[in-house]
């Protein structure tokens, strides 16, 4: 009888380390899948300054196209530190292949076939179009070389066992495209594309579950900010009711809000981005935030 | 009658210097709180909800460089906390960069003032005013609750 247990016991063990195994095998895009593309380097150029990649990516104090990294991101997981993603061959990513490059961005998978933390927000990025990617990695290549490595995430047990990320993508990333809706304006379907693409800013303005996934039925409601102190508003027109388009297109200009103040922490960053793009994109995403459901975000705590 | 303004004029900047001594967090914040509002002004117009004046727009740049020139003696050491203050303590340590920004804005604001002639000019300098000393300097020291 204990026998019986004992193997039956074990049979549950082994079965449950398969399926996990299974489960959390990162995936990757072949390069047979790619197809031939003649890069666009200005697009690439739109879709950095979009995506804003120098916000975290930036050598810490250098120059906003030298991509050396070594930011420190702290969560309640436990702290990023930005790679180096400069066209050095060594250190960034001047040897990865454009597979690899969509694979990073749109599955999370890094060559050498880990998983990376959704702090690098590739749930955002899957949604953007391969051309897109592929003129921004070209793009990218052309920007200066920056030798040296970051060091390792410091991260809080259990969140160091990278396997179990497998897990959060399967709840979290959907591997969808972004997909136009014909019964929407041009102007919104750019909107969306850059605010729910390369744009990520669900990303902040969204209130997280406790495994750190974004609470679908509550997103673009604002929440604590994952980055520490003070709160990210609520960008739905619950939150934004007063604001015109022209409004939150003065905003990403300019950085100064309806109320005649100026955005501060990262969203002055942000600002610097979207300030670099077409006044019709900024005009895009305006109309788009502005069209949101309305949704109420969590409960504002005290600092 | 008129000439007691001079000596009212003194009595209420004594009574604002001797505020900004005894309670220097709500010295700045009544400034910011004037940059706002003028901000306010000057972005209506380049949004194109109010029409362009020139003497609003000179008395914006005004107020810019004013609050340029008194906010460097607002923040003594003995002001980080209390008052509901959203400085961060990012200032005291970082009190050279944070000296140079405020005497940039300063220098900008009164560029702007000779510069602005009409709606055209104003456009060609505001947002990038705006974003380069109200949201570059918020960015590093402002802590929004």
């Amino acid at each position: 009888m204990l026998r019986k247990l004992v193997i039956a016991v074990a049979i549950v063990i082994v079965a449950g380390g398969i399926a996990f195994w299974l489960l959390t095998i990162p995936q990757t895009v072949p390069a047979g899948a790619l197809g031939s593309h003649q890069p666009d380097l200005a697009n690439g150029r739109t879709m950095f300054i979009a995506g804003g990649c120098s916000g975290c990516h930036a050598s810490v104090g250098d120059d906003k196209t030298r991509l050396g990294g070594g930011l420190a991101l702290k969560s309640p997981f436990g702290t990023f530190y930005v790679p180096n993603i400069s066209s050095d061959r060594r250190d960034g990513i001047g040897a990865w292949s454009e597979a690899e490059f969509v694979t990073a961005l749109t599955k999370g998978t890094s060559p050498d076939g880990r998983h990376y933390y959704p702090a690098f927000p590739y749930t955002s990025y899957q949604r953007v179009q391969l051309g897109d990617l592929r003129d921004l990695f070209a793009y990218l290549k052309t920007l200066p070389a920056v030798s040296g490595t970051v060091r390792d995430h410091d991260m809080a047990f259990p969140f160091g066992f990278r396997r179990g990320l497998g897990l959060w993508k399967l709840l979290n990333l959907d591997g969808a495209r972004f997909k136009p809706d014909p019964g929407k304006s041009a102007v919104l379907n750019r909107g969306a594309y850059v605010v729910e693409g390369p744009g990520h800013c669900a990303e902040c303005h969204s209130p997280r579950n406790f495994m750190g996934g974004i609470i679908a039925a509550q997103r673009f409601g604002g929440g604590p900010n994952p980055e520490g102190k003070g709160w990210i508003p609520n960008i739905t027109p619950k939150g934004l009711g007063d604001w015109s388009e022209n409004d939150i297109a003065y905003l990403l200009e300019s950085g100064q809000t309806l109320e005649g103040d100026a955005v501060g922490g990262s969203m002055a960053e942000v600002v610097r981005h979207m300030t670099q793009l077409a006044a019709e994109d900024r005009t895009a995403i305006a109309a788009y935030i502005k069209s949101l459901p309305p949704v109420e975000g969590p409960k504002r705590t005290k600092k | 009658m008129v000439r007691f303004m001079p000596a009212v004029a003194a009595l209420v900047f004594a009574a604002s210097l001797a505020a900004a001594q005894s309670n220097p967090i709500a010295a700045r914040k009544a400034l910011m709180k004037a940059n706002g509002d003028q901000a306010k002004i000057g972005a209506a117009m380049v949004k194109g909800e109010a029409p362009f004046d020139l003497a609003k727009v000179q008395a914006i740049f005004a107020t810019f460089a004013d609050a340029a020139e008194k906010a460097p003696a607002l923040f003594p050491d003995n002001s980080k906390t209390g008052g509901k203050t959203e400085a961060l303590p990012a200032i005291w340590k970082n009190k050279a960069d944070f000296a140079a920004r405020l005497a940039k804005f300063g220098t900008d604001a009164k560029a702007a003032q000779a510069e602005v002639k009409d709606l055209a000019t104003f456009k060609a300098v505001w947002s990038g005013l705006i974003r380069k000393n109200c949201t570059g300097c918020h960015e590093k020291y402002v802590q929004k609750d």
